[in-house]
């Protein structure tokens, strides 16, 4: 990793570059940056263990920004320099994240790695002449503002895929098929039912049609809030389905609003069974399958 | 109680089925913001999806703005959509219940009509397509309001 080509701390080597300077700079301070940084709010939150790991994970970090320093595009957050620490910062930050800090905050905290590392560099070299010292200064400052960026692009990537992943849950989680009675099953539909979304409906309710053998499936909507047109439609495919696999369907939980509102659009929902409410779905299904409900009277149970 | 019409006025990208969820919800909002009953939320709410769902699909995508009214002491609620699409050759068939040139039910214009109170398209073909419709909150006597 130690590049042996790059002098020293040689004041009398004027063709360095103040990015080779802070390539060889941090690979020569690799120890002291990395413990200065375990102390940082940054590390020494995460590694809570042990103050070796803090240290450990600082000198990879270190590792990685001599690298980008040698390649010379210390503006890139694309060096590739950052590829093999990329994965130990998403999950630094991500700790960070869930203890309840903004983004804002952690990127607050990458900002704090900066200035001990700048004040070792000042340190290390007291006889440059102050133009270069400055230049080499200035590279290391935009090197650490680059980690900054890559830890908050990882972040921002970290979010994407809890993103894509809860709503991947959502599709299932949504959707649970209830046994009621023995031959009845229940759809509670909650929030938005897209395309996506009643394609799932439509295959798990016809799969626990058939191993549930149900003869009656309830589609309860109280939980949907919008029922449009494509919304209809979905819902009268499923019933056309449910009943082509030789159930009857019932569409239950009807608020009065989305009645009203299906009236004025148009929608004929003459050939589906809907309901008030589950509970009158239930008493339906009941009643179709010859089990209807009767109540219990102080001198037995009794047929009414 | 009718509110401010503060964070009524936006600006809403039609560009996904995620963007059709984020007019529902902003028209939601604006209407019950607006002192809109539940009834004529889930109206304005209804129609807003057919007529983004429409912007989207044949549109292929726009834009809504949403724009708070004041009429004496209603509030009213105008919403546009706009897209610069293929346009629609033939308005008059398009608002027909049942008709389609997709694989929809053919109800999303003209029930998108029936479910606010005042509505206006304009349709170039080649051009695009802009739709107007209003609701106003309370208004008295209120029409097309059965019990």
């Amino acid at each position: 990793m130690r590049s042996e080509a790059v002098p020293e701390h040689d004041a009398a080597a004027p063709q360095a570059s103040p990015t080779d300077e802070v390539g060889a700079f941090l690979n020569r301070r690799r120890e002291q940056i990395a413990q200065r940084w375990a102390d940082e709010p940054l590390f020494r939150a995460v590694f809570t263990v042990s103050r070796d790991e803090a240290v450990e994970a600082g000198r990879s970090v270190v590792d990685a920004l001599a690298q980008v320093a040698a390649s010379g595009r210390v503006e890139d957050s694309d060096s590739a320099g950052f590829t093999v620490v990329r994965e130990q910062l998403a999950r630094m930050t991500a700790a960070r994240s869930r203890s309840g800090m903004s983004t804002a905050q952690v990127s607050g905290e990458v900002d704090a790695l900066r200035a001990p590392v700048v004040n070792l560099l000042v340190a290390d070299l007291p006889d440059v002449p102050a133009e270069r010292l400055r230049e080499s200064t200035e590279a290391l400052t935009v090197l650490m503002g680059t980690l900054r960026l890559v830890v908050m692009e990882t972040a921002l990537t970290e979010v994407q895929s809890l993103i894509d992943r809860q709503q991947m849950q959502l599709l299932e989680v949504a959707t649970p098929i209830i046994r009621l009675w023995d031959g009845i099953v229940a759809v509670p539909l909650i929030g938005t039912l897209d395309s996506a979304r009643s394609q799932v409906v439509m295959e798990t309710l016809l799969e626990a049609v058939v191993d549930q053998q149900a003869r009656y499936a309830i589609l309860d909507i109280t939980g949907v809030p919008t029922v449009d047109s494509l919304v209809a439609q979905h819902l009268m495919k499923t019933v056309a389905a449910v009943r082509l696999m030789g159930a009857e369907c019932v569409v239950s939980g009807i608020r009065p609003a989305i009645a009203q509102t299906i009236v004025h659009l148009g929608l004929d929902l003459g050939t589906v069974i809907t309901r008030a409410g589950l509970a009158d779905a239930l008493a339906y299904a009941l009643h179709g399958l010859g089990a209807d409900i009767v109540h219990a009277t102080p001198g037995g149970a009794g047929h009414r | 109680m009718s509110g401010t019409a503060a964070g009524v006025e936006a600006r809403l990208p039609i560009r996904s089925d995620l963007d059709l969820v984020w007019v529902r919800q902003h028209v939601r909002q604006a209407a019950a913001t607006l002192g809109f009953g539940l009834v004529e939320q889930t109206k304005l709410v209804t129609a807003a999806s057919e007529l983004a769902r429409n912007t989207l699909v044949y549109g292929g995508g726009g834009e809504l703005r949403a724009v708070p009214l004041t009429d004496g002491r209603a509030q009213g609620l105008r919403l546009v959509f706009s897209d610069s699409g293929p346009g629609i050759p033939d308005v008059e068939q398009a608002l027909r219940d049942g008709y389609t040139s997709g694989g929809g039910l053919g109800m999303g214009l003209g029930g998108a009509r029936r479910l606010v109170h005042e509505f206006a398209i304009d349709s170039t073909p080649g051009a695009g397509t802009t739709v107007t419709v209003t609701s106003w909150a309370a208004r008295t006597p209120r029409p097309r309001e059965e019990p």
